[in-house]
């Protein structure tokens, strides 16, 4: 397990292409970034502010439970914080398993998760004004699948 | 103890942290000694459904006990990803 918090861009090619290289035993790796989205009102900046210290840990025990529930060789979080711009990479996640389905379903619980269970909060920049985007009941009902 | 404030929590209250002694039992109990301090801790904590807690990182709920804590955290429901 690799989880990583930072404000600095992350390279997700060469990200993609280090995990899990070199393992012979697993057959599937499933990626997932998320991207900062354009608004309505034209985003100049998306602001994310996180809790230092229970970030990393909260984004640990999330990962450790994906890895307890299915079968995984290798799994990688990276979230950044911070001042980004429409287009930038947010986040991502990997998972490898030995077949895909273990894989698949391992990344989205991770977003599941680290959607509404990671301390992380955005605050639009339009020019329409600031705000704090709320959190929905989609992605709260999204962990009853779980 | 260290009592943390996250997202609109901390633009409503006006600062990140503060050192709080108190011999409040529960994270409620915390709640309702703030609460009676000045109208912006009133404001922040007016509707608990709004907000979440987090005990020495972990998070928890408003019943919770805070004896012995050394860090606790008042913020907005979580939108990572």
């Amino acid at each position: 397990m690799r989880v990583v918090v930072q404000e600095a861009p992350f390279d997700f090619g060469a990200e993609a292409a280090a995990f899990a290289r070199g393992r012979t035993d697993l057959g599937a790796i499933v990626t997932f970034s998320g991207i900062v989205r354009d608004v309505a009102d034209g985003l100049s900046v998306m602001e994310i502010e996180h809790y230092p210290g229970m970030t990393e840990k909260a984004l640990e025990k999330i990962a450790a439970e994906a890895e307890a529930r299915w079968s995984l060789g290798e799994v990688l979080v990276i979230h950044r914080h911070g001042r980004l711009e429409a287009g930038e990479q947010i986040m991502m996640v990997a998972t490898a398993s030995r077949h895909r389905k273990h894989a698949f379903e391992a990344a989205e619980f991770l977003m599941d998760y680290l959607k509404s269970r990671a301390p992380f909060w955005k605050k639009e920049h339009t020019e329409a004004g600031t705000g704090w985007v709320d959190a929905t009941e989609e992605d709260e009902a999204a962990l009853k699948r779980w | 103890m260290d009592v943390l404030y996250f997202a609109w929590v901390r633009e409503r209250i006006g600062l990140p942290k503060e050192r709080i002694e108190t011999q409040a039992a529960t994270v409620a109990d915390l709640i309702a000694e703030l609460k009676a301090r000045e109208a912006r801790y009133e404001a922040a904590f007016a509707d608990l459904s709004a907000l979440r807690v987090a005990v020495d990182q972990e998070l928890t709920d408003f019943d919770a006990s805070i004896a012995g804590a050394r860090e606790v955290a008042f913020f907005p429901p979580m939108t990572g990803g």
